[in-house]
């Protein structure tokens, strides 16, 4: 089965649902596909256990999920996007079975993976990352534990705190990485959008109410794990014990795709890491390929949603289905918000940015790659026998070819051998490979029935 | 949809609300240590959202991730599943 569109969208975020209703509102056959089973992302992801009050996000994410549904574009969730070729032809994999479908154009909006900084005892079940905490409260309405620490940087830190409470749950102690100077540095360019400093504040208010030790300048030195759950030392030394842990430092576009279709790249930390070259509307230097939303630079989400929908507009002029005019008129009145949006969360981008000595204090027996157990003296004895790109690295210690392929590795390992190597520039990127995702077997194997299978005649004796 | 459905864990019956993540409820019941890691190190749910592959289980017999499969009635969920 192939379809063909003018235009397809992977992730059904803000960025891609905004893209995919401006698209359709132009004119432009388009379909989005997603691998969750609703639109909104992670920021404004579907609940599935009724919230105990209704959040703003929930509201928004409601709003969203309806315009998308009546956007006139089509909608594919649920989909495993496992292969992309240029031209474009897209392979999806569902509980229905594969899909190929064809797309002359094609908008990436895949969001972001979250980075954490490795740490003695980071793989102990119970300890989960900070962005992955705000899907378990806000769309599983499930706490972490009893007794969760908090730890890392940035706004996700006081949102899943006030988060955890709001559920009922206790807040042993939030660590944050920024000294508190950094925040005050912060204020002036958080006041362009007053309604979420507010909501920020109020976090601020509700860890204070319930009286939650917040240490500045802190961060997670080790977890162990004892017999009635978790023990927290910070770098400081000093002991918190809890049962969970949400820990996470920043947000990382998502280059999967990119990588894999040839996309340049440039190395922003102030963006959230590596991320495609681009010009003012999101189109890279492949014919045809446009990114936009966090995936394409860590902006925040309301950000994501006017860079979506500018990307579909340079779709809709691309293929002629709106004339100049119209164009530039829409074009400039997004691109005003964008840049006031964009500040507010470029500020909030900042305080997560990649430092280069994030990993320098790293132990030996640190596991840097959970999935193959690559700890950092395995990774320094390679660079020392002369592993001097990721790629190389990888080849000789497996880290980054397991089951996640580098996802929640990549950062750490590449910071690591950026010392030697004199940046990340030289570090460089690993190659993109399919499959995107992993995919079973059995979902690409065609269907065959064993006395169908062609047998050459014996030979005669 | 019922509240309430029960879903087998290793051969023990758990309550569990349809429609939540496996991975989710399985947090809820208190079952952390999903696998190992190939060096024996326990591993649980991580990334909640379909990227660190820590939380594969075998759900009625297929290595699915627990973070991305809804809970639905009677399903048989084995921890533990071989790599």
């Amino acid at each position: 089965m192939s379809r063909r569109f003018d235009l397809a969208v992977i992730g059904a975020g803000p960025a891609g649902a905004h893209a995919a209703m401006a698209a359709a509102e132009a004119g432009v056959d388009c379909i989005v596909l997603d691998e969750a089973e609703a639109a909104g992302g992670q920021v404004y992801r579907a609940p599935v256990a009724k919230p105990s009050k209704l959040k703003s996000e929930t509201v928004e994410g409601d709003r969203l999920r309806a315009d998308l549904r009546y956007s006139g574009a089509r909608l594919a969730f649920g989909r495993r996007v496992w292969l992309i070729e240029r031209g474009f032809v897209i392979h999806a994999v569902s509980q229905g079975g594969r899909e190929r479908l064809e797309a002359e154009k094609l908008i990436l909006a895949t969001g972001t993976t979250e980075r954490v900084i490795p740490f003695p005892g980071w793989t102990t079940p119970g300890v989960i990352g900070l962005a992955a905490t705000t899907i378990l409260l806000k769309s599983q309405a499930t706490l972490p534990g009893r007794r969760t620490l908090v730890a890392g940087c940035g706004p996700l830190l006081t949102a899943v705190a006030a988060g955890i409470l709001d559920l009922g749950g206790e807040v042993v102690a939030v660590l944050d990485r920024a000294p508190r100077s950094r925040w005050l540095k912060a204020l002036p360019r958080l006041a362009s959008h007053p309604d979420l400093l507010g909501r920020g504040i109020g976090w601020w208010a509700k860890l204070l109410r319930a009286r939650v030790p917040v240490l500045h300048d802190s961060d997670i030195g080790e977890v162990t794990a004892v017999d009635d759950g978790l023990v927290v030392k910070t770098k400081g030394g000093e002991p918190f014990a809890c049962d969970a842990v949400a820990v996470g430092h920043g947000l990382t576009p998502s280059t999967d795709i990119t990588r894999l279709l040839g996309v340049g790249h440039r190395f922003a930390p102030e963006l959230g890491g590596w991320v495609p070259e681009q010009d003012a509307f999101g189109r890279t230097n492949v014919d045809g390929l446009l990114v936009c939303g966090d995936g394409a630079g860590v902006r925040g989400a309301a950000a994501a949603a006017l860079a979506g929908r500018l990307a579909a507009l340079a779709v809709a002029r691309d293929l002629g289905r709106i004339d100049q005019a119209r164009f530039e008129a829409e074009a400039s009145a997004i691109q005003a918000a964008l840049t006031k949006a964009g500040r507010f969360g470029g500020a909030m981008a900042a305080m997560t940015a990649p430092r280069a000595d994030d990993v320098f204090g790293l132990a030996p027996d640190t596991i840097v790659c959970r999935c193959e157990d690559v700890n950092r003296g395995q990774i320094e004895r390679a660079i020392e026998d002369g592993a001097d790109t990721i790629d190389q690295l990888k080849a000789w210690t497996r880290a980054g070819m397991g089951p996640c392929q580098g996802r929640m590795c990549g950062e750490a390992v590449a910071g690591l051998l950026a010392r030697h190597v004199g940046g990340r520039e030289t570090v460089g990127l690993w190659t993109g490979r399919p499959p995107l995702r992993p995919v079973a077997v059995a979902d690409l194997a065609v269907d065959i029935a064993y006395e169908n299978i062609p047998i050459p005649k014996a030979a005669p004796l | 949809m019922p509240t309430v459905v029960t879903i087998d864990v290793d051969g023990q019956t758990i309550d569990a609300q349809p429609g939540l993540s496996v991975a989710a409820a399985l947090l809820r019941a208190g079952i952390r240590t999903l696998r190992h890691s190939p060096a024996g190190s326990p591993r649980g749910a991580f990334c909640m959202m379909g990227v660190c592959q820590e939380c594969l289980v075998e759900i009625d017999d297929v290595r699915r991730q627990a973070c991305l499969v809804a809970v639905e009635a009677g399903m048989r969920i084995v921890t533990e599943a071989p790599a």
